[in-house]
């Protein structure tokens, strides 16, 4: 049967993975190459990377940190950052990622979703989307963008659901609520996301302990986690192992690929 | 280590650069095939596969690959490996946008029950080997991305299975065709393995 998937997802800074807290306050962690490998060793099911500038600064994605990885880890890879038209999705599938994960500039060009679902395939297309409670919102969940920092007026539920209306074949929410926090998924988020939509989910932001992918994975139908705190940031007290995090979710009756 | 004979089928749409990626690591020497005489003297070809069968079959056939590709691999004999929508063209049909394929392997390829299961299929499942081989090979977790899967007419294709809300067809095989719905070349250390074998063939 097909099994939960245990996500890396790396925050690049000049090639660099960093790790910040709700947004902010990036620390430095590692050569992203070298972190790639090792979680590859250790692994990790699939791995993500935003270059989390690209956007701000108005530059195409960092290319060479995407080839480099590619040539080192042997499974899926996401990227995600910069990514504004058809010619930088190719430019990233071509460097030889998987997928591209489109996030504000989706939300000003709704057609980059579209178009990129048509020209590489839906399965190439993972819209990801930070989203924050606000109580006045239909469905209790407004979309930020700008690196979380800007208000879209739009209903996070409602957004995804045209998001696979418009092509995109994996959709990641990023609980900005619960991101840094090491407080666990948001597990009522992942519950309206999976009867709006029926593309696979990823849940990101919020885990800390191992529990909380079990209450994800059991609660939800949420096929796939981000983690990264609690694999690598040396804000964490202690960092778990992939194979002890697989470990814990075996015995708990959760399908895993085994380590 | 052999140097040459390696060519993958490099079209637009494809993940041509991650199954160079692959057999890099596998030390094996390939080479990117856009022109049909890349594939003259081919020992093996092998055609990766995202987005669409429809598109796949277009790129194939402004590429003006379609005679040559058969030229090698049927008329030759050369080894051919087709991944995830290059193993679904293997077929006569596929479902998806109502496209007529290659027809190399009777059968068609038809949409999984979204009102069943997730589509698409995105993660690691366990796949299980049904056919016996000559080399090494085991049942094992790869990687799929698949919203279709293939329904083989001849069950003596069918070389795996692996369940998504009942089984479907993991890998196929008939004689030097080969081919697998999951990504070999994403599937981690198994999948090198796997490719590893299939390549001495």
């Amino acid at each position: 049967m097909l099994t939960k998937r245990l996500i890396a997802c790396f925050d690049i800074i000049n090639g660099r993975v960093t790790k910040a807290v709700r947004f902010q306050d990036n620390i430095d962690v590692a050569p992203a190459e070298e972190l790639a490998v090792s979680m590859y060793e250790a692994e990790i099911d699939e791995l993500i990377f935003y270059d989390v500038t690209a956007s701000a600064e108005k530059r195409p994605i960092d290319i060479e940190t995407v080839k480099k990885v590619a040539r080192a880890v042997f499974i899926p890879f996401t990227v995600g950052g910069g990514i504004k038209d058809l010619s930088s999705m190719y430019e990233a599938l071509k460097a030889g990622a998987e997928k591209i994960s489109v996030d504000s500039m989706a939300v000003r060009n709704p057609q980059l979703i579209t178009d990129g679902a048509k020209a590489f395939g839906s399965q190439c297309v993972v819209l990801s989307t930070q989203v924050k409670r606000i109580e006045t919102m239909p469905s209790g969940y407004e979309v930020y963008i700008d690196g979380a920092r800007l208000a879209t007026g739009m209903d996070a539920i409602e957004w995804i659901r045209r998001g696979q209306e418009l092509g995109a074949g994996e959709i990641c929410l990023n609980s900005i609520d619960n991101d840094g926090t090491l407080s666990g998924y948001d597990i009522a988020l992942m519950k309206l996301a999976e009867s709006a939509v029926s593309v696979p989910l990823i849940a990101s932001g919020g885990a800390g302990a191992p529990v909380h992918l079990k209450t994800l994975f059991t609660e939800t139908q949420t096929q796939a986690a981000i983690i990264s705190s609690m694999l690598y940031s040396p804000r964490m007290e202690h960092n778990y192992s992939v194979s002890r995090l697989k470990e814990y979710l075996a015995e708990n009756g959760i399908a895993v690929r085994p380590v | 280590m052999k140097t040459d004979g390696i060519k993958i089928i490099d079209y637009k749409a494809g993940n041509a650069p991650s199954v160079m990626h692959a057999l890099e690591r596998l030390g094996r020497k390939a080479e990117f095939a856009r022109h049909p005489a890349d594939l003259d003297h081919a020992t093996h070809i092998i055609l990766p596969g995202v987005g669409s069968a429809k598109a796949t079959m277009a790129s194939l056939r402004e590429m003006g690959l379609l005679s040559s590709l058969e030229e090698a691999v049927i008329n030759r004999n050369v080894f051919f490996l087709g991944i995830c929508v290059g193993m679904q063209i293997l077929f006569d049909y596929s479902e998806e946008e109502d496209t007529d394929c290659l027809g190399w392997l009777p059968g068609r390829v038809v949409r999984f029950d979204a009102g069943q299961v997730r589509v698409p299929q995105m993660g690691w499942n366990q796949v299980h080997f049904v056919a016996p081989t000559s080399y090494p090979i085991k049942d094992d977790y790869f990687y799929f991305v698949n919203s279709y899967h293939a329904v083989p007419d001849n069950q003596a294709n069918l070389w795996g299975q692996a369940d998504y809300c009942g089984l479907f067809t993991a890998a196929v095989r008939q004689d030097n065709i080969y081919g697998t719905q999951f990504h070999a070349e994403k599937s981690g250390e198994a999948g090198l393995a796997l490719l590893n074998s299939i390549l001495q063939l």
